[in-house]
């Protein structure tokens, strides 16, 4: 492990783990309106000042830091987990499989996921809650966003199908999904990890996506997504710098996930 | 659109030093010559429309962008002046309403010509309200005339005098003529010949519409100068906000109608000068709760949203006070009904807007059989009072007093979620599935008249939100409701119709089918290089009197 790798991995460590410590360190919660200072500067009080409707801002990006460091794991998990059993199979069975799977990914591929992420959730129930949309939101990300891992697997799983040591297990009387899982699935780890990697930051990015149009976390749970849509409208940098922390924030911490991949890893990615 | 001028400096060091003093002196004497006039007269002003406008005809608009191009371009036979609400003479020196409501008589200015040099007649007033009434033609601007079955007639007594005939009696019957722009029965020119100040001089589709003084246009001023006195206005396209603020900061246009209170505050700050507040619009926001017999919701959820108590508990429940202050920054009044006090003489005075007591809420909902119950409010079958409020995503302040209300509601024991829908997706829920529990929107008021409000307050209109469409009216108050819109909408006495008016005011205050939040401020912003500008409440607030603005430095 390198020590850009180790600093990374300690950094995203620090963040999640201060967001963990968001009850604590912000005992007034995400959603409680101080209406009286809404729109306030950083004081004592409120360390990043409050938003428009007078929510502690700090706590907002705690809590939204959170959510979007805990769930959007769990959505490429998702994803690349869908991306191992489409990609993979159809890598590994070939013939009419392979051909049915790809262009069923090709088709995934060509919808504009954005509107298909907006249709969705129009389409979805209203009475969820704040803690349900989040959970709805995320699973919709890892649902949709396996398409581009798929390829990258299948066209892996392809080649360990003919490697020497695939054909000498075949050789030996190992067929179907015994090779499958014994001999090709371990070798394609190094894909999946990357895959995974991969996909944490542009789930943060499409939640983030979803977030500024208002489609995404539902109010008043926060998300990066909800926090930059406070940057609309602002005409200077220097007007209210402190309403950049969560921007910085996502900045970072996509940045600290592409130096957490290993070289292996990038190379399979 | 944009305009550089690019000025070269090469070899200016060389010149002589006397000639160049003369030329400086000469340079600043022209543009002071210049600045001069542009104070007194002409000059271009420039603002942004924020769509393209779907239409040049007069006849054929329906948006914000056309509506713009035809206050400035079209000629009228009376206009409604913006700042006293009254009607002034415009193409018809003086005009007369039949008492039974269904005539109007013209008596029209002679020697007037349209932009192309066409004479102006009552030939092409009658020409105008016989294409305006076609059928064929879908004129939004004809719907408001449709009072009943049949035909319009119009009779030419004189080139000028004409006088119009409708089927049935129609309500507030000189003030709709305000939005009548007359086009030419004869032009070669169609539509595109106009009877305004403007004329359109030039499209390009996506960047902007140039405007150009109207030669032929008939007004002077009371020195006896000749109206407008721009020489142009340049409107560029412009949907985003935040670029049309950042180009009012660079001085690259003149004008913003229509400013958010966010935007109003920051230039506040720096310019104060430029921003002007003018009270309250006849714009408001409000809620209300689908009571639609066959909307796919639980049935003991269409009760409670059926009981009067039900809504005006939630109705005082709401903090107005915090959402004008805190959404729009003080510029937002707590609204008290479907008519904005910005109206005056429509306005029932009477009425107040709810004062906030989540007490008294809780008390209303006692009535009803509800109770709280560990912080939780039940209905009296134990079902805990839980419910959506969809709104447009994308809309910060209506987001925004979505959930304050949420948080306001949670104190008497009520859990709202709040959900923001793509405006396509909120419009079929709310007109074709009925597919929603509560909806917060807001009503764009361009007309004064109630009549421009029949389409909402009717039980059978498709508009009638909480519950469209109906057959008959489905509660005892609506039908009163029906009754009293078509009674004053068949009235030419214009005190039976306020009465009545009056009284559709007060039973929509006690029984809240829309619990009205609040009326938001007329905010623009004026650069100070504009003169004679007086922004007004009434759309378009910043150049209602364009014809008198003048730009310059």
């Amino acid at each position: 492990m390198t020590a850009w790798r180790r600093f990374a991995c300690a950094l995203l460590l620090l963040v999640v783990s201060v967001s963990l410590a968001a009850s604590w360190l912000a005992p007034g919660g995400y959603a409680r309106q101080y209406r009286e200072v809404a729109g306030a500067p950083p004081s004592a009080a409120h360390w990043l000042g409050t938003d428009e409707i007078g929510r502690d801002r700090f706590a907002r990006v705690l809590y939204g830091t959170r959510i979007s460091l805990l769930l959007a794991p769990a959505a490429a998990l998702l994803s690349t987990l869908m991306a191992a059993l489409v990609g993979g199979l159809a890598g590994y069975l070939g013939g009419l499989w392979a051909r049915v799977a790809m262009a069923a990914t090709d088709l995934f591929l060509s919808l504009p996921w954005l509107f298909l992420l907006i249709t969705v959730r129009a389409v979805m129930p209203l009475n969820v809650s704040p803690m349900a949309s989040v959970l709805v939101t995320f699973s919709m990300l890892g649902l949709l966003g396996w398409t581009s891992a798929a390829r990258v697997l299948c066209a892996r799983t392809r080649s360990l199908r003919d490697a020497d040591f695939v054909r000498q297990a075949r050789a030996s009387g190992i067929r179907g999904m015994r090779l499958f899982w014994i001999h090709v699935m371990p070798n394609l780890k190094p894909a999946l990890y990357a895959q995974f990697w991969i996909s944490i930051p542009v789930f943060i990015l499409s939640e983030a996506n979803l977030g500024i149009l208002g489609l995404g976390v539902a109010e008043p749970m926060p998300s990066w997504g909800s926090l930059l849509r406070e940057l609309e409208g602002l005409t200077s940098i220097g007007e209210e710098p402190w309403k950049f922390v969560p921007l910085i924030l996502l900045v970072v911490v996509v940045t600290l996930f592409q130096f957490v991949l290993s070289k292996q890893e990038e190379v399979a990615a | 659109m944009m305009r550089c001028q690019i000025v070269s400096s090469s070899r200016v060091g060389r010149a002589p030093r006397a000639v160049f003093f003369l030329l400086a002196s000469l340079v600043a004497f022209g543009w002071l010559f210049v600045g001069g006039v542009a104070a007194q007269g002409g000059g271009e002003l420039r603002f942004c429309l924020r769509s393209e406008p779907k239409t040049f005809d007069p006849l054929k608009v329906e948006d914000d962008a056309s509506e713009s191009i035809r206050y400035l371009t079209g000629g009228v036979l009376v206009r409604m002046n913006r700042q006293t609400q009254a009607l002034e003479p415009g193409l018809a020196q003086s005009w007369e309403v039949s008492k039974d409501g269904r005539g109007i008589a013209f008596k029209l200015r002679s020697g007037i010509a349209f932009s192309d040099g066409t004479p102006f007649s009552a030939e092409d007033v009658a020409y105008t309200v016989q294409q305006l009434m076609d059928p064929a033609l879908h004129s939004p601007t004809g719907d408001a005339f449709r009072s009943g079955p049949g035909n319009v007639e119009t009779k030419i007594i004189s080139p000028t005098q004409i006088s119009i005939t409708f089927p049935a009696a129609v309500a507030g019957l000189d003030r709709l003529f305000d939005q009548v722009a007359i086009v030419s029965a004869h032009s070669p020119k169609k539509e595109m010949a106009v009877l305004g100040p403007f004329v359109v001089a030039d499209y390009k589709a996506g960047a902007s519409v140039l405007l150009k003084r109207n030669p032929n246009y008939w007004k002077s001023d009371a020195q006896g100068r000749k109206l407008p006195y721009l020489d142009s206005i340049e409107l560029d396209i412009q949907p985003n906000r935040d670029v049309e603020m950042l180009r009012f900061k660079r001085g690259e246009i003149d004008l913003i109608n229509s400013l958010d209170s966010e935007y109003f505050d920051k230039l506040a700050a720096t310019s104060p000068q430029q921003v002007h507040d003018a009270g309250p619009s006849l714009d408001s926001e409000q809620i209300w709760f689908n009571e639609v017999a066959k909307a796919p919701i639980p049935a003991y959820k269409r009760a409670w949203f059926r009981s009067q108590n039900f809504r005006r508990a939630i109705s005082e429940a709401i903090n107005r006070d915090d959402l004008s202050r805190v959404v729009f920054h003080g510029h937002a009044q707590p609204a008290v009904g479907p008519v904005s006090p910005a109206n005056k003489f429509w306005f029932n005075g009477k009425l107040k807007a709810e004062p906030y007591s989540p007490d008294t809420a809780l008390k209303t909902l006692q009535a009803d059989g509800f109770r709280l119950d560990s912080g939780v409010l039940k209905d009296r079958d134990g079902n805990a009072v839980v419910f959506s409020i969809i709104t447009n995503a994308g809309n910060k302040s209506r987001e925004q007093m979505a959930v304050m209300i949420q948080e306001d509601l949670q104190k008497i024991g009520v859990h709202v979620n709040v959900v923001t829908l793509d405006f396509p997706s909120l419009i079929a829920r709310m007109t074709q599935t009925f597919d929603y529990e509560a909806i917060l929107l807001g009503l764009t008021n361009v007309d004064l008249d109630p009549n421009g409000e029949m389409n909402l307050w009717l039980s059978s209109s498709d508009n009638h939100q909480w519950n469209p469409e109906q057959k008959t009216p489905e509660t005892p108050w609506e039908a009163e409701i029906d009754k009293l819109m078509r009674a004053q909408a068949s009235s030419a006495d214009a005190a039976k119709r306020k009465e009545a008016f009056d009284r559709v005011q007060e039973i929509v205050y006690e029984q809240a089918p829309f619990i009205f939040l609040i009326n938001k401020n007329a905010l623009s912003a004026v650069s100070p290089a504009v003169h004679g500008a007086h922004p007004v409440i009434l759309h378009p607030q910043t150049f209602w009197n364009a014809e008198q603005l003048t730009a310059g430095k």
